[in-house]
């Protein structure tokens, strides 16, 4: 897929756990939502671009939370 | 006493009562127990004595004027018509008397001293109560004669498509027009003139320019032939009635459809039917005839390439052919290649079979359903709160609200049978907040309705608003924490209380977002949680934004924090857009979750599933559909087997799903017509419409109402369901029923909500609503009483992201879409009805100040262009919609809307946005270069399939 695209969709998942007060709590929401809802190709992809190509775009907690908690 | 048993084929006169108290007394001498406050008429009509009537039938209120129904009362003076008159503890009534028949005869021999006398040969011969009364009270003779003045040679108003108003024949009982008024909400018939020149008049305009919304109300209600239908007119009456649900709204009203032989004659809709009580609207009552249309594709079709014509073959052939293809997708490029789309217009039946053959042959989960771009935001933002995905009330309930908040749907155009219903509890005084950019019917634009609070936001600012309304709430001590402490996780109330109690979500910091005053803000939500039982009502004006899930969160968040879910009359309340999107859901056709919303990663569901259907199933969630198009675009999705979807004109941003579409090798398009998405198609299989086959839809309020075969499918006699079967076993997979029943035993085996349900049981009750299990055999109407299904109700903090679709200087409008009554979804169906005399293209609403800044008058042809595509369409300059904001509707595929739309989505599930796109408008005076690439391709497509496009337009006469 378009790894723009992934960007994006990964970005607004941020975006809705960025006001919870508990962070950590919401690192691991984000990368749950991904494991819950993206399949497997559209995950393996998001982390090859975080882990090979530096997450550019991507927001720091949606970096965090896919090095930390994404299933593979 | 036990309750009365009513039988849908009586009259009774007058509507019961809801009265607990029971009176009983004598009719005839029989005696009878029945609720106070019921009429005398029916009364006896329960003990099984029908007194003669004309003017009274029991949907409507009484209105005593055609002075048949007269009885005597003992001990009480004079002749009392029996339906105005209540029952009262010891009545001793008398309804055969020599003075009744002296009096009744000289009645009626007035009526028909003023009506043709042509019974052999009129269109409600043996189907007429003027008739049945005439002979019920013996009229033998009329000694008036025919000399005087009359209303015989009265002109007869054809003009409706559907029914005829023949005024000759009319007997000015007023049953129409209290049907208008009562039943359906709409005032658009009136009696006009006093005395003798009493006649029905819809606003001295033919019904076809007047108000009228075609809902076939009157026509129901009519005792006469003055309003009937005219396939009644052309067929003659029915000879059998079988009844089943429509196939139209997610109201999914119950039809009697009245039959001679295997041709439809008439659909009326069912008195005892749960969602719509014998009422109906202009869709589901007359645009029926779509499924005897020409254009109907009856034979299997196959083709090696889009751009080659259409080869007719044999279904074995085109079974063969699909299944060998999709085995060769598999081996070259893996079952990740491959997937599955069902429509919210099948059956359960069929969406289960649909998920159960890509599920267990490929191993893959890559199954979705066209909720996924309408209503995805409510499954998943209503399992995260509530613990089910799934609306919380019956319909009926909102007979019960005090405030009904109705938010992003405009029901009189989506849900009209459920909107007349709820604007019944309007006139009686329940307040009105209504939150939408646009000004839709329920506003100011309904008789005798109009709304409290219209909050007209911009669009793309939901979640603003209901934080704006939540800060009112936690601010002024407005929450009701007694069910806050009991129902609901505590600590999130906390954080959801300490988050939207922020100065930054108060409606003062909120209000230049919204475009909407301070004031109106804290008013309306004191208005919500201070009103008594608040229901909330929402549509897609909800859902189909990028933050669509977090609204659905906030709304559920509300009614938690309100105390207002639970009980009759309050409620978070999904409008579903078509029949069976709830159903589709339930069925598993979502790529994440197995039937019953289980999730595929859990392992004793997905044991459970594959001992069921004898297959290693994936744990792994599979593509939704915009990802399957994202796929399919990049070279890496190749096979797709899509039951009763339009995705090319339904689903956003046009080009790139076409594209995506011609980078597949097999599509398989299984429908009734050669409709857009077909077009793209290498497979056609024909399907079967509502009225040929079997099965179940589950609407709005969760409730699961029968389908039935009333004719042989027209595509060689298979059902969808078995034409999906032949697909499974062609892939090597045994799928074996003899009957759709056979398919919802198997899904009560494997779903918790579902175990109860059965054929047997939907023919016993009529319908049921989920969950139906052991504790509910007789099913749920009222979801989540004594707790919620997740255990404790858990709040949500639903921060306000403004969406990326921003409106600049190249784009300054914002376009937003919704629906029209006449017309239904992509208009496959409506568009081939006559119920284009109301809606035949779709049109650009514009305020009439962006029109004059464009130099745009109505009826010019206006440009629309935003960063996804452009097309062209006719302005309406109208004040409906607010200044910097268009909108259109985009039932007709040439209009090319989802041109316009792009491809940004809910965070949560990738619902498109469908109701925000930035857009400019300019004047033009062709189409544009999609519209005429359109009209090539289409009119290819056609030829390919042996259609021709100018032979299968409607005629209106």
């Amino acid at each position: 897929m378009d790894i723009q695209r992934l960007i994006s969709m990964a970005n607004q998942i941020g975006d809705f756990y960025e006001s919870y007060p508990n962070q950590s709590h919401a690192q691991h929401e984000i990368a749950g939502h991904l494991n819950k809802f993206w399949a497997l190709p559209m995950r393996k992809q998001i982390a090859q671009y975080v882990n090979e190509q530096g997450g550019t775009g991507l927001h720091a907690a949606v970096q965090a939370s896919i090095k930390a908690h994404l299933q593979l | 006493m036990d309750d009365i048993k009513y039988d849908k084929n009586i009259d009774y006169g007058t509507p019961t009562s809801q009265s607990t108290k029971q009176v009983t007394l004598t009719v005839d001498d029989r005696e009878v127990t029945v609720p106070e406050g019921v009429s005398i008429m029916h009364a006896a009509a329960v003990a099984g004595v029908m007194v003669p009537k004309l003017c009274a039938t029991d949907s409507l209120e009484p209105f005593g004027s055609c002075r048949l129904c007269l009885v005597e009362i003992e001990g009480r003076r004079g002749y009392p018509a029996s339906c105005p008159t209540p029952v009262a503890e010891g009545l001793k009534v008398h309804t055969q008397t020599p003075k009744l028949a002296d009096i009744r005869r000289g009645t009626m021999e007035l009526y028909i001293s003023d009506h043709p006398l042509d019974c052999l040969t009129c269109a409600a011969n043996g189907d007429c109560e003027l008739q049945d009364m005439a002979g019920a009270v013996g009229l033998r003779e009329v000694r008036y004669g025919y000399e005087g003045e009359n209303h015989l040679k009265s002109t007869k108003d054809e003009s409706n498509p559907y029914f005829t108003f023949d005024p000759s024949k009319c007997i000015v009982c007023s049953r129409c027009v209290r049907a208008c008024e009562e039943t359906q909400g709409t005032f658009a018939l009136t009696i006009q003139g006093r005395g003798f020149e009493s006649k029905v008049s819809a606003g001295n305009k033919n019904f076809l320019d007047s108000e009228c919304v075609s809902c076939g109300a009157c026509v129901q209600a009519c005792p006469t032939a003055t309003l009937i239908e005219k396939t009644v007119i052309e067929a003659g009456t029915p000879e059998h009635s079988v009844t089943t649900t429509c196939a139209y709204c997610g109201v999914g009203c119950s039809f009697d459809a009245e039959m001679k032989g295997e041709e439809v004659v008439r659909m009326t809709p069912s008195k005892h039917g749960g969602a719509n009580h014998g009422h109906s609207c202009v869709k589901g009552r007359f645009a029926w005839g779509y499924a005897t249309h020409k254009d109907r594709i009856t034979t299997p079709m196959i083709r090696k390439n889009i751009s080659d014509p259409w080869q007719q073959v044999s279904w074995d052939e085109a079974i063969s052919y699909a299944a060998n293809e999709l085995n060769r997708i598999n081996q070259t490029y893996g079952k990740d290649a491959i997937g599955g789309i069902t429509s919210s217009r099948c059956t359960n039946e069929e969406v289960y079979v649909t998920q159960k053959l890509i599920r267990a042959v490929f191993s893959v989960n890559n199954v979705d359903t066209c909720a996924r771009v309408c209503h995805s935001p409510t499954g998943y933002g209503l399992k995260q709160t509530l613990g089910e995905s799934a609306g919380t009330q019956t319909f009926d309930s909102v007979m019960q609200s005090d405030v009904i908040f109705v938010i992003g749907a405009n029901p009189t155009d989506g849900h009209p049978v459920f909107a007349s219903q709820m604007k019944r509890r309007l006139r009686e005084g329940a307040k009105l907040i209504i939150a939408d950019p646009r000004e839709i019917d329920l506003v100011a634009n309904s008789p005798h309705i109009r709304a409290d609070y219209h909050l007209k936001l911009r669009p793309g600012t939901n979640v603003a608003l209901i934080s704006a309304l939540s800060h009112v709430i936690v601010t002024e001590g407005l929450v009701q924490e007694a069910f806050v402490k009991e129902r609901c996780e505590w600590d999130s109330f906390v954080e959801w209380r300490d988050f939207v109690a922020k100065p930054e979500n108060a409606p003062e910091a909120l209000s230049e977002a919204l475009g909407i005053d301070a004031k109106t803000l804290r008013d309306a939500a004191r208005l919500y949680a201070t009103g008594g039982n608040a229901a909330i009502y929402y549509g897609l004006g909800v859902t189909e934004h990028s933050q669509g899930s977090t609204t659905v969160m906030g709304i559920a968040n509300l009614a938690m924090a309100t105390g207002n879910v639970g009980r009759e009359g309050v409620g978070v309340n999904p409008l579903r857009g078509q029949n069976n999107v709830q159903g589709s859901c339930d069925m598993g056709s979502m790529p994440h979750e197995f039937p019953g919303y289980r999730h595929v990663a859990d392992d004793a569901t997905r044991a459970l599933f594959e001992s069921a259907w004898d297959r290693p199933l994936s744990k792994e969630p599979g593509l939704r559909i915009p990802n399957m198009l994202d796929q399919a675009a990049e070279g890496n999705f190749k096979g797709l087997y899509c039951v009763g979807e339009d995705i090319v004109q339904s689903d956003p941003n046009t080009q790139h799903v076409t594209h995506a579409l011609e980078q597949m090798e097999c599509v398989i398009v299984q429908d009734l017509f050669l409709n857009e998405t077909a077009m793209f198609a290498h497979v056609f299989f024909p399907g079967a419409s509502f009225l040929e086959k079997s099965g179940t839809f589950t609407n709005a309020e969760r409730r699961i109402s029968p389908v039935r075969r009333v004719m042989t499918p027209k595509n060689g006699g298979l059902e969808d369901w078995q034409v999906t079967a032949k697909l499974a076993q062609a892939l090597g997979y045994p799928m074996h029923y003899n009957h759709a029943s056979e398919i919802m035993d198997e899904i009560a085996r494997l779903t918790p909500t579902f175990k109860g349900v059965s054929f047997k049981k939907i023919d016993e009750m009529g319908s049921v609503q989920w969950p139906c299990d052991d504790e509910n055999p007789a099913g749920t109407p009222i979801m989540h009483i004594d707790a919620f299904v997740r255990g404790k109700g858990k709040f949500f903090i639903t921060q306000y992201v403004p969406t990326t679709e921003k409106v600049n200087a190249k784009y300054p409008l914002i376009l937003t879409t919704g629906r029209i009554l006449s017309q239904y979804n992509v208009g496959a169906q409506t568009r081939r009805t006559k119920n284009v005399a109301w809606h035949d293209e779709d049109i650009l609403e514009i305020h009439p100040h962006d029109a004059e800044d464009r130099g745009i008058q109505e009826g010019d042809w206006v440009g629309i262009r935003s960063r996804a595509g452009d097309t062209v369409l006719r302005a309406k300059v109208t004040e409906r919609v607010q200044v910097g904001v268009v909108y259109t509707t985009f039932h007709h595929p040439e209009s090319g809307a989802n041109v316009i739309t792009t491809e940004n989505s809910d965070w949560a599930t990738n619902c498109p946005e469908f109701k925000v796109t930035a857009v400019q408008i300019t004047r033009v005076n062709q189409l544009s270069d999609w519209q005429k690439h359109y009209k090539t391709f289409s009119e290819a497509q056609l030829a390919y399939a042996g259609r021709d496009l100018e032979a299968a337009k409607i005629e209106l006469d």
